[in-house]
C-alpha cells in the first residue's frame, strides 16, 4: 500500500444549474496508473481542473498529496504536471527555450536545468528537433514535448489529458511507454482517454464516468466480471470428449454454478477461479483436456456494459 | 513574476509588431525634427525663450506638430502591446500549462502588464530622445535645466498616458476570448475617445450656447467652456491638454475661455510659467490617467484572478 496521492470526497462542480461533476469520490495511491474514462462532457476534464486546482469545486473536497489546491496552490502545483488535451507551447520559441522557460517557473537553478533538458529531450526523442521552432513540430512532437513539460518539475503526480488523441500510431506507442516509465518511477499518473484498448494496456485501475458520476471503478478483469458476468468467473474448456457424465462431475465441484456447451467445448460459470480443480478432474476422469482459457473482459465491453 | 517579465519581454522585443512600430514612431520624430527646422525660426521670433521645447511643439498650417503624432502613436503602441495579452495564450492553450507551473496567478498578468508598458517607455524615451539629439544637433541650442525637467515631465506623462492604453487593452484581451474582438474594441474606444468625444461635444455645447459671428465673446467663451468640459472625459483630450502645458510654458490656464483671451492677447508679451507652475496646472490631469490606468488594471486583475478555467 502506497502513499494517498489523491483522496476526493463528495467532489462536485456545478456551471450555471448544470452539474459537471456530482459526488466524486477517488481514492489513487503512489505508483498507480489510474485510467479515467467516460463519454465526451462526462465531466473528465473539470475533475483534472479541480484536482490542480484551476477550478474551484462547488462542494466536497480534494486532498494531493495531502494539500488543498485551493488553499495551497503552490504546494499542489509543484508536484502536480498537468498535460491538457489541446496543448500549446510558445510558437515563436524552440523546444528547448520553452522547456527552459517551465524550468524557470519552476525555479530550477539554470546549469541543473540545461541538464536535465537534455536528458529529458532524448527520453522524449525530441534532441534533433530541440532548435526548430515549435511551430514546425507535428502534433506528436508537441505530444512528446508536453510530456517532457510536466517531467522537468519531478513531478509527483502527473495528469494527462487525453495524451493520445490525434497522433498517429507509432505516435501512441511512444506515449504509452513513457507513461509506463513513469510510472515504473513512482509517480502516480491519472490517464484520461477514449482509447480503450491503450486504457487497457497500461491502466492498473479505472474509474468510468458518466454525467459527472462514477459508474463504475477498479480493476479492468474485477469490472468485467461485475458488469457482464454478474460477478462470475468464466472458464472455457475443451476436451476430447464431452458426454454428460462430465458435466453432471463438474457441476458437483464446489463454486461451480453453471455449465453450458456443445461439441467439444464447454462453458463454466463459477464463484472463483477453478481452473485448477476442474483441470484434476477432468484428467482423473480419463478425459484429455485440450484447453483452458479463463474468459478475459474487454475493456470495450466493460465500458459498454455500463454504460448502456 | 520577474521570469514572466523577462520572458514577455523578450518576445516583445523580437516581434515584427515591435520591429513595425519603432520604425514608425522613428519616422515620425525624424519628421518632427523636419518639421521643426523648417518653421522653428518664425516660432521663436515672438519669444525668445524655451527654443529647444519648441522642436517638439511647433507644427506649420499644413501639418501636425510632434505632440500630435505622439498622442496618436501612444495609444496605438499601448493597444499593441496588450490587446493579446491573454487571450492569446488560452488561444495556443498556453495558459493552462501556464497555470499548472508553480506561480501564483497574479504573476502572470503583472509579468506581462509591466513587460508592456516597458516597451511602450522604451519606445516613448527613445523617441523623445530621437528628437531631442536630432533637434541639438541641428539648431545648436542647447536645452537648460528647466528644459530638461519638462521633457521629462512629458516623457514621464505619456508613459502614464500608454499605462492607460496597455491596462485598457488587457482589460479586453481578458474579456474577450479571440484577439481579434479585442483589438477592435481597443480601438473602436480609441476612436471614440479620440474623434467622436469632440464631436459631441461640439454638438452639445451648440445646441446649450448656439454662436454665430455676430455672438458676443462672453457667449462664445461660454460655448468653448461646455466643450472643454466635455472633452475632459476624453483621456485623449487629458492627455493632449497635459503634454501642452508642459511643453509650452506660455500657457497659464487650461480653461478653455482663458485659453481664448491669451490667443486673443497674444499680441502681447506672456509671463511663461515655471515648471512647477504648470506641472500643478496639469496635475489634476495626470492624477485622473493615473486613476484610469489603475482602474482598468484592477479590473482586468481581478477579473483575470476570478476567471475559473473551464473544460471546453
Amino acid at each position: 500500500m502506497g502513499q494517498v496521492v489523491i483522496e476526493t470526497s463528495d467532489l462536485s462542480k456545478t456551471y450555471d444549474g448544470f452539474t459537471a461533476v456530482d459526488k466524486l469520490n477517488l481514492h489513487i495511491e503512489e505508483g498507480e496508473i489510474f485510467g479515467f474514462l467516460g463519454p465526451n462532457g462526462a465531466g473528465k476534464t473539470t475533475t483534472m481542473l479541480m484536482l490542480l486546482g484551476l477550478t474551484a469545486p462547488s462542494s466536497g473536497t480534494v486532498q494531493i498529496c495531502g494539500h488543498d489546491p485551493g488553499r495551497e496552490p503552490l504546494e499542489v502545483k509543484r508536484v502536480v504536471g498537468y498535460l491538457p488535451e489541446k496543448v500549446g507551447f510558445y510558437e515563436n520559441l524552440n523546444a528547448r527555450q520553452n522547456l527552459e522557460y517551465t524550468a524557470e517557473l519552476n525555479n530550477l537553478p539554470k546549469r541543473e536545468a540545461f541538464e536535465k533538458i537534455n536528458n529529458l529531450l532524448s527520453t522524449v526523442g525530441l534532441s534533433q528537433v530541440c532548435d526548430q521552432e515549435v511551430k514546425k513540430l507535428s502534433r506528436g512532437m508537441k505530444q512528446r514535448l508536453g510530456i517532457a513539460d510536466i517531467w522537468i518539475k519531478d513531478p509527483k503526480l502527473v495528469l494527462l489529458d487525453e495524451p493520445t488523441s490525434g497522433i498517429d500510431p507509432e505516435g501512441i506507442e511512444d506515449i504509452l511507454t513513457l507513461t509506463a516509465n513513469m510510472a515504473r518511477k513512482g509517480i502516480t499518473v491519472v490517464f484520461c482517454s477514449h482509447q480503450l484498448h491503450q486504457v487497457q494496456r497500461i491502466c492498473t485501475r479505472v474509474g468510468i464516468l458518466n454525467k459527472g458520476h462514477l459508474v463504475a471503478e477498479g480493476q479492468i478483469d474485477r469490472l468485467g466480471r461485475e458488469a457482464i458476468a454478474g460477478g462470475r468467473y468464466r472458464i472455457e474448456i475443451q476436451v476430447a470428449q464431452v458426454n454428460q457424465k462430465l458435466v453432471d462431475a463438474l457441476k458437483l465441484v464446489e463454486g461451480v454454478v453453471d455449465v453450458q456447451g456443445s461439441a467439444e467445448t464447454l462453458l463454466i460459470s463459477c464463484d472463483k477461479d477453478l481452473r485448477e480443480q476442474i483441470s484434476k478432474l477432468i484428467v482423473e476422469s480419463d478425459n484429455s483436456l485440450l484447453g483452458m482459457k479463463i474468459e478475459e473482459y474487454s475493456l470495450e465491453a466493460v465500458y459498454k456494459e455500463v454504460l448502456s | 513574476m520577474y521570469t514572466v517579465f523577462r520572458k514577455e519581454l523578450a518576445d516583445y522585443l523580437e516581434s515584427k509588431r515591435f520591429a513595425m512600430l519603432f520604425i514608425l514612431a522613428t519616422m515620425a520624430a525624424v519628421f518632427a525634427v523636419y518639421l521643426a527646422v523648417q518653421n522653428i525660426r518664425g516660432a521663436v521670433s515672438s519669444s525668445s525663450e524655451f527654443v529647444f521645447l519648441k522642436i517638439f511643439t511647433v507644427s506649420s498650417e499644413t501639418l501636425p506638430s510632434f505632440l500630435f503624432f505622439v498622442s496618436i502613436f501612444i495609444p496605438i503602441i499601448g493597444i499593441a502591446f496588450g490587446f493579446d495579452a491573454i487571450n492569446n495564450e488560452r488561444a495556443s492553450g498556453n495558459l493552462s500549462r501556464l497555470l499548472s507551473q508553480p506561480i501564483y496567478r497574479d504573476s502572470i498578468i503583472n509579468g506581462k502588464f509591466l513587460a508592456s508598458l516597458a516597451v511602450l517607455s522604451f519606445i516613448v524615451v527613445s523617441v523623445i530622445a530621437i528628437v531631442g539629439g536630432l533637434g541639438l544637433r541641428i539648431i545648436g541650442v542647447p536645452p537648460d535645466s528647466e528644459e530638461v525637467l519638462r521633457l521629462i515631465a512629458f516623457a514621464l506623462t505619456s508613459i502614464i498616458y500608454g499605462a492607460f492604453w496597455v491596462a485598457l487593452a488587457i482589460l479586453f484581451s481578458v474579456s474577450f476570448n479571440r484577439a481579434a474582438s479585442s483589438m477592435l474594441a481597443a480601438l473602436a474606444l480609441w476612436m471614440f475617445f479620440f474623434f467622436f468625444v469632440y464631436m459631441i461635444a461640439g454638438a452639445i455645447a451648440d445646441a446649450r450656447v448656439p454662436i454665430d459671428s455676430n455672438s458676443s465673446f462672453e457667449m462664445i467663451a461660454k460655448n468653448a467652456e461646455i466643450q472643454g468640459m466635455i472633452n475632459r472625459i476624453s483621456p485623449c483630450n487629458l492627455y493632449g491638454e497635459s503634454i501642452l502645458a508642459l511643453l509650452t510654458p506660455e500657457i497659464a490656464s487650461l480653461n478653455p475661455a482663458l485659453m481664448m483671451i491669451s490667443v486673443i492677447a497674444a499680441g502681447r508679451m506672456l509671463t511663461p510659467l515655471n515648471f512647477t507652475q504648470s506641472l500643478l496646472l496639469v496635475w489634476p490631469q495626470i492624477v485622473t490617467m493615473v486613476a484610469l490606468a489603475t482602474i482598468c488594471f484592477a479590473i482586468s486583475y481581478v477579473r483575470f484572478i476570478k476567471q475559473e478555467i473551464r473544460a471546453t
